[in-house]
């Protein structure tokens, strides 16, 4: 009748595969460490273990400096992005549903672009680089305005009318997002890479940045998993059962919304997580949300260090964008779950 | 057992009122069958003890107002079965009979040892051991049927809501799940209220009956009091006969005829809060 130990069967196995992307992510690279030296050199760092890894200082700073904050970077986006979208899917009972929803992918390039058409030139002695600062901060404001807009016409209560607001509110941004690159098509490419998504280039102060929205984001909405089982049975059921549904949607969406826009700030738009990671989890674990939210922090984690590996081979004339990887590995990895699960049903 | 009051309970949507002032009381372990045309009010009356749509007057259990109560404290004295319940096809019996725990279930919090075996024993009690791991999408409407009443009986809430509790079942799951809320009733001490649409079920099996029309009462009693043809004819424009068995059962058949003038379109039901 109970499922725990199934549950502690999964999250260590997920826990695992996290681990073995970690040390795949961290052991592959055009420069640096060989493979095989990369464990053993990451062991020798941990306190009050020594031994002779055969890591020289320069393929050290490699490994660390470059390798492993993109790591821990793709680790955090990938699964604040999976558990957000899962999140979203929940509250909105809509499986179509990402975290760029209401506002926070329009919303976060329009930041960047208003930043960017500032010029390199002008911000480069600014002491914080104002793309993501501007990408977080529009994010957040967008998803605010749907959600004035939606609220306003009862959508804090239905949902419905604040997916509605979301489009609309999400046609307007890329409107002005379109009108200002129309006015400054100098910065059409840099807007366009970051609209691609990216790790490379990522620095510890990245992570720094952005872990403390990913970890309190998480908690508090694997928190939520029992409310997020209880709106699969609708609002008006799970009002009767006595849950506050307004302000259990209003707290989930803005934690999977703050989190969501640190993230995007920093990587850019990485599509395709969000939406499929958590229909993954659902077709091969199930879809109770005790299991799906931990799950899809942990396998979203996974799959974007996995799925920047080959972009970083993939570099000529430049890296491959990690966008562009995501749907390449995921979207016939989805359909070939789909087509199985449907021939096992 | 507990009894539920109203003193003038009324339901507006926007302008247009869909339950006049309504008074009444439910004794403890009663069944109330709330009976009426379409769009008469009876899912409003619901609704509205439910706490689903506002409402004015004073609902009170026990002489506590439901209106001065959280939403957790209202589930924990009501539980309510929806007309169609949103039933998850990938949810299994077990988990969605727990649901029925929520209202004790603290914010962040998780069910306990005591909600399982609560959940455990509502399972059992309805039939639906074999069934505890299994899927909600595959059931059949009856086994649904019975789900939905385990979570409502995992509640614990000692007045149950049923709005039209048979009306997507055939005629052998509508007796099944009559008879089943009727031990419930018994052995549980339950005080039900219930929108019924087929009148000869809801004569049997209810202690009492009342009929709405356009949000008013027309008539409250006993099934004999109730379901006379004049009436019937007059509220729902149709031409039926009226049988009263030798054990008091009233059958209520439709006949072939002209039925009485036409009635009015009926307001819908306004959607919940």
């Amino acid at each position: 009748m109970t499922d725990r130990p199934r549950d502690a069967g999964w999250f260590v196995g997920a826990g695992l595969l996290l681990a073995m992307a970690v040390l795949v992510g961290a052991s592959i690279g055009p420069a640096g460490p060989s493979w095989w030296r990369v464990p053993l050199a990451l062991i020798d760092h941990l306190p009050l273990i020594s031994l002779d890894s055969g890591v020289s200082e320069q393929d050290w700073n490699v490994l660390w400096k470059i390798r492993m904050p993109r790591v821990v970077l793709g680790g955090l986006v990938g699964g604040m992005l999976s558990i957000a979208g899962a999140s979203y899917q929940g509250v909105f009972r809509n499986p179509l549903v990402d975290p760029y929803l209401l506002g926070v992918a329009a919303g976060a390039g329009l930041g960047a672009t208003i930043a960017l058409t500032m010029g390199r030139g002008v911000t480069v002695g600014w002491a914080v680089d104002p793309v993501p600062v501007a990408a977080f901060v529009m994010a957040l404001a967008t998803v605010g305005v749907t959600y004035v807009v939606g609220s306003s016409a009862g959508g804090s209560r239905s949902g419905t009318t604040l997916v509605l607001a979301g489009i609309a509110v999400v046609s307007f941004a890329t409107a002005m997002q379109t009108f200002i690159l129309q006015r400054h098509n100098e910065v059409i490419r840099e807007v366009f890479q970051w609209v691609l998504g990216r790790l490379s280039g990522a620095t510890w102060s990245d992570v720094l940045m952005i872990a403390p929205y990913v970890v309190i984001s998480s908690v508090v909405l694997i928190l939520h998993r029992r409310q997020l089982d209880v709106f699969r049975i609708g609002d008006v059921e799970a009002a009767t059962l006595g849950m506050s549904v307004a302000r259990s949607r209003l707290v989930i969406v803005v934690t999977a919304t703050l989190g969501t826009a640190a993230v995007v700030s920093v990587s850019g738009l990485i599509g395709f997580v969000g939406l499929v990671i958590p229909h993954v989890i659902r077709l091969v674990a199930g879809a109770s949300y005790r299991r799906l939210l931990p799950l899809s922090l942990m396998f979203g984690a996974t799959f974007l260090i996995l799925a920047d590996v080959p972009g970083r081979m993939l570099t000529d004339p430049a890296e491959t964008p990690i966008g562009v990887v995501t749907a390449f590995i995921g979207a016939p990895f989805f359909i070939y779950l789909l087509r199985t699960k449907k021939v096992a049903s | 057992m507990s009894a539920i009051e109203f003193a003038d309970v009324r339901v507006r949507y926007g302008k247009r009122t869909v339950l006049e002032p309504f008074s009444d009381r439910v004794g403890s372990g009663e069944w109330l069958g709330v009976i009426g045309p379409n769009g008469a009010g009876k899912s409003s009356l619901l609704r509205a003890i439910a706490g689903l749509v506002e409402s004015g007057g004073t609902i009170s259990i026990d002489g506590r107002n439901l209106a001065t109560m959280s939403h957790r404290e209202r589930a924990t004295l009501v539980a309510y079965v929806p007309q169609e319940p949103l039933i998850p096809d990938d949810m299994t019996v077990f988990d969605y009979v727990l649901l029925g725990r929520t209202p004790y279930v603290s914010y962040f919090g998780v069910e306990t040892g005591d909600d399982r075996r609560i959940a455990a024993e509502a399972i059992e009690r309805l039939g639906l051991e074999t069934f505890v791991a299994r899927f909600l999408g595959a059931l059949s409407g009856g086994e649904r049927q019975r789900v939905v009443l385990a979570r409502a009986i995992a509640q614990q809430a000692p007045v149950l809501l049923l709005d039209e509790p048979t009306s997507a079942l055939d005629i052998g799951h509508q007796q099944q799940a009559l008879e089943l809320v009727t031990e419930l009733r018994r052995h549980g001490g339950l005080t039900v209220i219930s929108a019924m649409h087929d009148l000869t079920l809801a004569g049997s099996y209810t202690d009492r009956l009342t009929m709405l029309n356009d949000g008013a009462v027309v008539a409250s009693g006993a099934a004999a009091e109730v379901l006379t043809a004049e009436r019937l004819g007059e509220i729902y424009h149709v031409c039926v006969s009226v049988d009263i068995d030798d054990d008091g059962t009233v059958i209520v058949v439709p006949r072939r005829g002209s039925p009485p003038d036409p009635p009015s379109a009926p307001a819908p039901d306004p959607p919940s809060r």
